[in-house]
């Protein structure tokens, strides 16, 4: 008769032990998103019957794929990309659009991700400097022209600054040093190594125009 | 999870598609709504949590604001019509140079690509105590920060100050008011254009808004008339750094000649006052005048009749002088 009185772990029958970590768990999720979301549930409610009114759950087009990701309305696409997708080679410097190190290509033109709701670039295609690379691991040119020049010193950066040229070589592939350090001109560098930095972009260009 | 940086207090976003749809929205939510264009201004004060929203209204989705058209021989720019767009179109670079070389000049080349033109004039001023949101008159409340005794003034207004102290950021302002350009304005209730420069409040009309528009409005479009298409233009820009900086003070100016005398001028100063001034004084005293160096110093001192410095900003003062002066003078070759 031991066996009968035996807790089984059914749903209807959860063990203590789970229980409990259960609403351990529950509460450290309720916690965490309050605190790194500062969000409710009251605003985050679906009004999907008034005109303009937005879902949460949408595909995006980054790198290529089609991502199905859940986003909340005052989501930016840096904290889409680095936290929902995992791309954190887009940086967030300072978050104000004054860096520059979360530059993403939007539709082909450089943007600052952390100053875009990702909401915005639903039906836009998106690439980060995860999607620059081919899938079988060759470097875009200008990324080699990074690894030829070792143009970075900390290379925080770099993610940035390589988005901006990229953006910038579609627009005048054959530029002047000056005209690319214009083109450049809405990234910074804490290191201030911006001659080597545009040194590596230039031999990127060059790589690019031999591609 | 990886901390997240400061994402923004929640709100209720509306993607309209039309501009009748944004306009019900604008007024079913009438009090408690912001307009997002490209958003370089607005997320700054609602990252920061100066200014608080419950409901935003998108208008990335309006296709019907974006473009620019030719009509009667001038423009018809949509209101969120990127800086970019503004920089290459073909007409605005050939027959309204001053117009692409204000919107060229503005912040850096990520923000001219999704700044809108309409933002652009409508955005609010880098006042630093009213952005870092001391209650201050523009906030409400009773006092200007920005005009005590030790306060950080070099960026502030020499011109028309009445309680506030801060000046309009905007570049393509001044040139817009050079061009004569008319700002259209809809609301449920209908439309209205203004003049660009009655676009644009001084505190001595209204303290906390920098524009006419009202709850419930929106500018759809800014129309450039033929009038002034290749003009004598000037346009110059005095600022700190090249690149991201908003202007100490910026100049524009549209110039008819008949031989070497100056048939019909329009000139406007940026970023002196809390609205950008047309320097209708300057106009009326050098037209019929001959366009020399003259001309331009007289215009130069009349322009800064009345200018008084705050305690660091005095410097403005000869900057404006000599902008003036070169925007009635105009550059070596604009001359010839």
């Amino acid at each position: 008769m031991e066996e009968v009185n035996k807790m089984e772990e059914t749903p209807n029958n959860p063990s203590r032990r789970n229980f409990i970590k259960g609403v351990i768990a529950a509460g450290a999720t309720v916690s965490s998103a309050s605190y790194l979301f500062r969000t409710s549930a009251a605003g985050q409610t679906q009004t999907a019957s008034a005109p303009g009114s937005v879902e949460r759950l949408i595909s995006l087009s980054v790198n290529g794929q089609e991502r199905r990701v859940d986003v909340m309305k005052q989501e930016t696409l840096a904290q889409t990309l680095r936290y929902k997708l995992g791309l954190t080679g887009t940086k967030l410097g300072c978050d104000r659009a004054e860096c520059g190190a979360c530059t993403v290509l939007i539709d082909d033109v450089p943007h600052y991700a952390c100053s875009v709701l990702t909401h915005t670039v639903r039906t836009k295609k998106i690439v980060t400097i995860e999607g620059l690379a081919s899938a079988e691991g060759t470097l875009h040119p200008v990324q080699q022209g990074v690894v030829d020049e070792q143009g970075f010193q900390c290379a925080f950066c770099m993610p940035g600054f390589v988005m901006s040229a990229v953006g910038y070589l579609k627009t005048n592939p054959n530029p002047t040093r000056e005209q690319l350090a214009h083109g450049v001109s809405g990234n910074l560098c804490r290191c201030q190594d911006y001659d080597k930095i545009l040194t590596a972009l230039m031999k990127g260009a060059e790589n690019m125009r031999g591609a | 999870m990886a901390v997240i940086r400061d994402m923004m207090p929640v709100f209720e976003l509306f993607q309209p598609a039309s501009i009748d749809e944004a306009l019900n929205l604008l007024d079913a939510h009438r009090g408690d709504v912001w307009v997002l264009g490209g958003g370089m201004d607005s997320f700054d004060w609602l990252k920061d949590r100066t200014k608080r929203v419950s409901t935003v209204v998108d208008l990335s989705q309006v296709g019907e604001l974006r473009g620019i058209k030719e009509a009667n021989g001038g423009l018809e720019i949509g209101a969120t019509t990127t800086l970019t767009e503004v920089v290459h179109h073909p007409v605005v670079r050939e027959k309204f140079r001053i117009l692409a070389e204000a919107a060229e000049m503005v912040a850096s080349p990520q923000i001219r690509n999704q700044a809108t033109l309409g933002g652009n004039v409508s955005q609010d001023t880098r006042c630093w105590y009213y952005r870092s949101g001391w209650s201050c008159y523009r906030a409400g409340g009773n006092i200007c920060y920005a005009d005590t005794p030790t306060a950080i003034n070099r960026e502030h207004a020499i011109l028309q100050q009445d309680r506030c102290v801060a000046v309009s950021p905007s570049d393509t302002a001044p040139a817009l008011i050079a061009l004569d350009a008319e700002f259209v304005i809809r609301s449920t209730g209908g439309e209205r254009v203004v003049k660009a420069e009655e676009y644009f409040l001084g505190p001595q009309i209204d303290i906390t808004h920098m524009t006419v528009l009202r709850p419930g409005e929106l500018l759809t479009a800014i129309r450039i008339p033929a009038t002034w298409a290749n003009a004598q233009f000037y346009w110059e820009k005095v600022r700190d750094r090249n690149v991201w900086d908003f202007p100490l003070v910026n100049v524009a100016s549209a110039m008819k000649l008949s031989g070497t005398t100056i048939s019909d001028v329009r000139i406007a100063v940026g970023a002196v006052a809390a609205r950008p001034l047309r320097l209708t004084a300057v106009e009326a005293a050098t037209k019929g005048k001959p366009r020399t160096e003259e001309t331009a110093s007289a215009a130069g001192e009349l322009a800064i009749q009345g200018a008084t410095p705050l305690r660091y900003n005095a410097y403005k003062i000869p900057l404006m002088r000599n902008l003036v002066k070169r925007a009635i003078r105009g550059n070596a070759q604009a001359t010839t």
